[in-house]
């Protein structure tokens, strides 16, 4: 694998970022196994639904795209990078630490979303 | 579409050119630029001179949906009307958005596609579709030498600089695409020392002036390097991603999209965003083309013609 080297102190991608994408379930994934705390994104009309969602620790983010136009997710901290998402594709993605992660689709950065993960 | 009759002269070559197109020649010398139909541009000697080089942009490898399902062969059809110039370009520019997903297999199907043209120079910016894939990687492997791996970089051709500029990764969330500091940086230092009479070519894919913000089109940070650019008497800013043409004149600079070889899109603002636009089929060749950019010598000058596949 070979990770574009740093070009710019602005670049929100990370070497972490994306050793960590390699982790996350990929399309076509089953929900996960602990469905109690499951929730899937809509990817719509070029909008992230619901824009922000709030999850308990450890649960899995499903965001599915329903537009013909492919979309990514995209952390802007760097915590996770989907790949290329075609219509009816899914990425799943396991928070483990509260805080909240703003993201957006890198192929229409107009999309944003937020994901708030508050501790039991 | 119809079938392909090579011109059999260069002057043939130009008509071809510029009755296809709906557009404007510029020519531009010593920042004097003189903007006149494509169709007088064709009988003047002032839109002649040698092709330096055409812009491919938006060939969206991968791309099947209704819009266009078959973005191979309109790609095939837009090299055959390279390849049919009489004079050659000295090379093609690819202004991103050469795969539709990133994946390795439409790279390839495109690195195929385009060993037909006759001109074998190729030089490439990436869209955001050629660097969606999770680790970023199939652009560069392919493409990433010409730029140490950056994404930008800048050679010279007959006395014309060219510079190739990233502005898909660095983003601004909400909008627009951005070039980042050390780009900049970089262009600075590129620029510095360089004769203001030395005709400038940019190419990055995304726009560098802000067509429409709630879509994207823009770049957060191209005023900066706008600034930078404005000493030279003769600076072509040429884009891709919106799929259409649309141009503007600011001082010395041209600033100017080019179509796509895969598909239209809507116009600013038409319709929920800035997806594949659906046409009838038979008018689907009109929505497509690309650009020429031509060279001529003494006095030094560059004009830009655009062309349809119709």
């Amino acid at each position: 694998m070979r990770i574009l080297k740093p070009w710019s102190a602005a670049l929100l991608f990370t070497v972490a970022a994306a050793l960590l994408s390699m982790t996350a379930a990929r399309a076509g994934a089953p929900p996960a196994a602990a469905a109690d705390a499951a929730v899937t994104v809509r990817l719509e009309h070029f909008m992230f639904a619901p824009g922000t969602i709030t999850v308990p620790v450890g649960a899995s983010v499903h965001w599915q795209n329903l537009d013909g136009e492919p979309h990514t997710v995209v952390s802007l901290e760097g915590l996770f990078r989907s790949g290329a998402l075609d219509q009816g594709d899914s990425y799943a993605f396991t928070f483990k630490t509260a805080g909240t992660y703003r993201y957006v689709c890198s192929i229409h950065p107009q999309m944003v979303g937020t994901i708030i993960v508050t501790a039991p | 579409m119809r079938d392909l009759n090579p011109p059999t002269s260069r002057r043939d070559a130009l008509k071809c050119l510029a009755y296809g197109g709906a557009g404007t020649v510029f020519v531009l010398s010593g920042g004097v630029l003189t903007p006149f139909s494509l169709a007088e541009a064709a009988s003047r000697e002032a839109a002649g001179g040698v092709p330096l080089f055409v812009q491919l942009s938006d060939t969206h490898i991968g791309f099947t949906k209704e819009a266009n399902p078959d973005v191979g062969a309109t790609l095939r059809l837009a090299i055959e009307r390279v390849n049919a110039l009489a004079e050659q370009p000295a090379f093609v520019l690819h202004t991103g958005d050469i795969t539709h997903l990133s994946k390795a297999a439409e790279f390839d199907a495109a690195a195929e596609l385009l060993k037909g043209l006759r001109a074998t120079e190729l030089h490439t910016v990436p869209g955001e579709h050629d660097v969606a894939d999770a680790t970023v990687s199939e652009y560069f492997q392919r493409f990433g030498a010409a730029s140490a791996n950056k994404g930008y970089y800048s050679f010279d051709h007959q006395g014309v600089h060219l510079i190739g500029l990233i502005n898909v990764l660095s983003f601004k969330a909400g909008g627009l695409g951005a070039l980042g500091a050390e780009q900049l940086k970089w262009l600075e230092a590129d620029l510095k020392g360089r004769s203001a009479s030395t005709p400038i070519v940019v190419f990055a894919h995304m726009p560098l002036w802000t067509i429409y913000e709630p879509w994207g089109w823009g770049t957060a940070d191209a005023d900066q390097a706008l600034a930078l650019l404005k000493r030279f008497g003769s600076v072509s800013v040429l884009n891709g991603h919106i799929h259409q043409i649309v141009q503007k004149v600011e001082g010395n600079v041209t600033f100017h999209t080019a179509r796509s070889t895969a598909f239209p899109q809507p116009s600013a603002g038409q319709g929920a965003g800035p997806g594949p636009l659906k046409v009838p089929p038979g008018d689907l060749p009109a929505a497509l083309g690309v650009s020429t950019m031509s060279v001529k010598r003494h006095p030094l000058a560059l004009s830009l013609a655009d062309s349809t596949l119709a």
